[in-house]
């Protein structure tokens, strides 16, 4: 019979449990809905920082790994195909969130006496995402590069 | 609030350099609530900026996006023997900075 209460009483608080993580759940998730950049806000940001230039696909290459346990520091890692000369460089790099509250994450200015176009650290991703960066080279051209990551805990509102 | 740089102390002439900075800083968001239900404040670094010898060869402007203790990981070319400074300013115009130098042979 003791047994049988200590049972239910476990049942109860693991139910009770259940409940709290659910409720916290649908509240992470209703959140980013309301506040969320959306991938119409990636591309105005973009247009913001670059203008109305065409935006060409290819030689930027970005590293997000496959799958983040945790949505609040994510490594990332930008490349860009250019020979870093005084003629030929990439003067701008920005990476782009379509998901996080405010799609523009960061901003990086290089030139030529970067000697190589490669920038990294690390971000926060609220939620599953497509991260994407974007190129300004010193001939004005822009080039767009994509990566994806599966978040399993978010930078919401509450992390 | 400490600040951690990985630089080489000695570099050839032209040879591509890796530098590494990051500070401590909690980069709050400004999106987060207190358990009172209040918006926590943003604070946030939102420029860095390395320079060598005086001239400028890298800056970065941060958002919220970026992760607490902001690292970074770019590159420069060693062009001559000088001092390499980085420097992190905040949303209040305060900034803090570090100094590395570099003998090129």
């Amino acid at each position: 019979m003791e047994m049988m209460k200590q049972d239910k009483f476990n049942f109860m608080l693991d139910r009770r449990r259940l409940l709290t993580l659910g409720t916290a759940g649908l509240v992470c998730a209703a959140f980013p809905m309301s506040t969320s950049a959306e991938a119409a806000d990636a591309d105005k940001a973009i247009r913001d920082l670059f203008g109305d230039g065409e935006l060409n696909e290819g030689r930027v290459t970005v590293d997000l790994p496959p799958i983040a346990e945790n949505g609040n520091s994510v490594a990332i890692k930008v490349t860009v195909d250019s020979p870093m000369t005084e003629n030929d460089h990439v003067r701008r790099i920005a990476i782009i969130s379509p998901r996080n509250p405010l799609a523009e994450v960061a901003e990086f200015q290089l030139g030529p006496r970067a000697g190589k176009a490669e920038v990294a650290t690390r971000i926060r991703m609220a939620g599953t995402q497509t991260i994407r960066a974007v190129a300004e080279m010193s001939d004005g051209s822009l080039w767009l590069g994509k990566a994806s990551t599966v978040v399993t805990l978010a930078a919401c509102i509450i992390g | 609030m400490s600040i951690r740089i990985s630089a080489p102390d000695t570099a050839s002439k032209n040879e591509v350099i890796e530098l590494k900075a990051l500070i401590q800083h909690p980069m709050e968001t400004g999106y987060r609530r207190n358990n009172r239900g209040e918006i926590i404040e943003r604070d946030i670094i939102t420029t860095f900026e390395c320079t060598y010898d005086g001239d400028t060869v890298f800056q970065a402007r941060f958002h919220p996006g970026i992760a607490a203790n902001p690292f970074l990981t770019f590159y420069t070319r060693a062009t001559k023997s000088g001092t390499l400074e980085f420097r992190w300013t905040d949303q209040n115009g305060q900034s803090r900075a570090e100094t590395h130098s570099l003998t090129v042979k």
